[in-house]
């Protein structure tokens, strides 16, 4: 096992990409990725990774390129940001369809307007349906240690599909937390080579991408929904033996003093950390309140998250994304029909703060789950509500 | 707000309450004092002017001048002028980009806007880095140029934003220096009066990731009067001379290619009213 280090958390995961031997990077800056991409650049330009980074004209090209280098039987990654992402999108829906599995991180930031370059999920909820597998990441390590999880999940033959680990811009991206490494050896004892199960080969010619009209395109949608429905028992397996190799648990729902709790915070990404400092403080007040965090968005957890609160009586779900004119958040809303009909389901109440790298303070999770158990009690005017707006 | 704009610049001139961010040197206040020395001119004008920017250090012209501004988003100033242009034909459009933005992301609007002659000012502040995010390669960094994407220096040749807008079809293809101030505010006043696609590529020196004002001082010159700036010919050839590589004999700066074609908007819009007044418009349809 690698020494434990204070690094950069861009710094550590452009090194873990390098330990799971990426093969193609293209990438565009945009901040707060940049050092990511910009750290692999110098990696791949001194000759420790053995990889071709291609400096291209704009994410669009970036994630075109991706799925190019994909279908010629490499391993890619790249990684980008807010509307970064966004240029990406025209491409993003492809790879997952056509099951070119890849790795990107994305780091979390607002979108514009008005312009922010600070953290929060509106850019990765606007691509909520590409059928990519989505993580997210509540600190460094974790950041480094699911951007390996994804490319064994990723690229394992029954998979197939492209992958998201998402880090929170700034608050992850820019820190500088200790971070264990592990060694070559041990990377490349948990991510086997890269074998696609279809490629561009010469001997034996394929079509990728062709027309799909109405006789088959619902059948192709089908075959998707249910590779990543399907991705789940190796996302699990992958996590239990990432544990044997390296020591660290992940699950798809992790729980914090959540057992036996009446009220139950749910949290996705770096505040998750706040959260559980604000639940301390409220359990050591004598309030039975306890956290659930969502690490893995997509294939959803529903079955987990359903037994991690199962006691709950309330939810105080906090989103990081306003979808003005919707009902309430998008993980709200996830949770919302999960417990439709459910008997003995908790009372869900919908939270919008931390938008564009606005602090969620811990007076704030206390605020919000407050406030969830009042509504419980009396029910809310408003569907959700955005947490921490400024009346002047 | 013709009243109100020239009200205000009788009391504060051209400045506004923000606070400028640039950092010391940077060639972009070389852009600004040439470009607020051509609108402190042209007072009568400024009611009637927007300022449209992308993304990068450039784009934070428009919070510098005290004029109507439209901060788009990065690759695409040259599509929102045309929406602001082509809605109401009376104003005047001065684009701002920066390189990634004009000869990466917006490429294509870029060579679009040539092609169709949009009637506009567009000046790119190429200072073939990205600055903002601190320091990578452009579409215009010479080749072995060491930036943070490319360590071991570029492998790709730069683009020659002038060629490519002569191939492009464009109506007047000028490049500037941001240490020249006189010389750029007089290439952006003809730039203003031209009918048509209005193309002027600025060197502009990143004092911080790529300093290259030692360089452009002891290389540029102005071209002489005598250049024939209808003779497309002639301004291929002068748009040669340097090909934004790390050497150069001579850079010539002034106006390269000038020619007279119908613009979009004279094609576009019903000739009886080349002023075509939006509400008017829409009153007359009935809309």
């Amino acid at each position: 096992m690698g020494k434990r280090i204070g690094v950069e958390v861009s710094i550590a995961i452009a090194d873990a990409v390098k330990l799971a031997r990426a093969e193609v990077i293209p990438a565009y800056p945009i901040t707060p990725q940049t050092h990511i991409v910009e750290h692999l650049a110098e990696i791949v330009a001194n000759g420790e990774l053995d990889a071709e980074y291609i400096p291209v004209e704009s994410e669009h090209a970036a994630m075109s390129a991706c799925c190019g280098a994909v279908a010629a039987g490499a391993r890619v990654f790249t990684s980008s940001s807010s509307q970064g992402l966004s240029l990406m999108s025209e491409i993003l829906y492809i790879p997952s369809t056509m099951r070119l599995p890849m790795v990107m991180v994305v780091a979390n930031r607002a979108m514009s307007a008005p312009i922010s370059i600070w953290n929060d999920h509106q850019d990765i909820m606007v691509q909520r349906d590409i059928g990519w597998i989505q993580t997210f990441a509540e600190n460094g390590q974790e950041a480094v240690d699911l951007v390996l999880h994804a490319f064994r999940v990723a690229e394992d033959r029954r998979v197939s599909l492209p992958m998201i680990v998402n880090i929170d811009g700034f608050t992850l991206s820019h820190v500088i937390e200790p971070i264990e490494l592990p060694t070559q050896e041990e990377v490349d004892a948990y991510i086997p080579p890269f074998k696609p199960k279809r490629k561009l080969d010469p001997r034996k010619p394929v079509t990728m991408g062709p027309v799909g009209i109405p006789e088959v395109y619902t059948e192709a949608k089908v075959a998707h929904d249910h590779a990543i429905k399907n991705s789940r028992k190796v996302i699990l397996k992958a996590w239990k033996e990432f544990a044997d190799h390296f020591g660290r648990e992940y699950h798809p729902v992790e729980s914090y003093k959540a057992e036996g709790a009446d009220t139950i915070l749910v949290t996705m990404g770096s505040i998750s950390e706040t959260a559980m400092t604000a639940i301390d403080k409220m359990r050591d007040e004598g309030r039975n309140v306890g956290l659930v965090r969502i690490r893995l968005w997509r294939p959803f957890p529903a079955q987990e998250f359903r037994a991690a609160t199962k006691h709950a009586k309330v939810l105080a779900v906090v989103d990081r994304c306003l979808p003005p004119g919707a009902v309430c958040g998008p993980v709200g809303a996830e949770l919302r029909s999960i417990f439709y009909k459910i008997p003995g389901a908790p009372k869900i109440f919908s939270f919008v703060a931390g938008l564009g790298g606005r602090d969620v303070t811990v007076e704030r999770f206390e605020e919000i789950i407050d406030k969830a158990e009042q509504y419980s009690k009396r029910r809310p005017k408003e569907l959700y509500e955005v947490i921490g707006v400024r009346e002047k | 707000m013709k009243e109100n704009i020239k009200s205000r610049h009788q009391k504060h001139g051209l400045e506004t309450s923000a606070v400028n961010t640039w950092c010391k040197g940077c060639g972009n206040f070389g852009i600004l004092t040439a470009l607020k020395s051509v609108l402190a001119k042209r007072e009568d004008t400024l009611g009637s002017l927007v300022l449209v920017s992308g993304i990068g250090c450039h784009a934070k012209i428009v919070d510098y001048v005290a004029v109507n501004s439209f901060y788009s988003i990065h690759g695409r100033v040259l599509p929102v002028a045309c929406g602001i242009k082509t809605a109401n034909p009376r104003l005047t459009i001065i684009g701002h980009a920066g390189d990634g933005d004009a000869y990466g992301e917006g490429i294509s609007h870029l060579v679009f806007a040539a092609k169709r002659n949009n009637d506009l000012v567009f000046i790119v502040h190429n200072n073939r880095v990205y600055g903002l995010t601190t320091g990578q390669f452009t579409p215009t960094s010479p080749k072995g140029f060491k930036g943070r994407s490319t360590p071991k220096g570029s492998i790709e040749e730069p683009f020659n934003p002038l060629r490519l807008m002569l191939a492009s079809g464009a109506t007047f293809v000028a490049r500037g220096y941001a240490g020249k101030h006189a010389h750029l505010a007089s290439l952006i006043e003809q730039a203003m009066v031209h009918p048509g696609f209005a193309f002027i590529d600025v060197l502009q020196p990143c004092f911080t990731f790529y300093n290259t004002y030692k360089f452009y001082n002891e290389k540029v010159v102005e071209i002489r009067d005598e250049h024939p700036v209808d003779d497309f010919d002639a301004a291929w050839k002068l748009a040669g001379k340097w090909d934004y590589g790390l050497e150069a004999d001579q850079i010539p700066i002034g106006i390269f290619y000038r020619i007279r074609k119908d613009t979009y908007e004279e094609e576009l819009l019903p000739k009886e009213t080349p002023s075509l007044d939006v509400a008017l418009h829409l009153k007359r349809h009935h809309f």
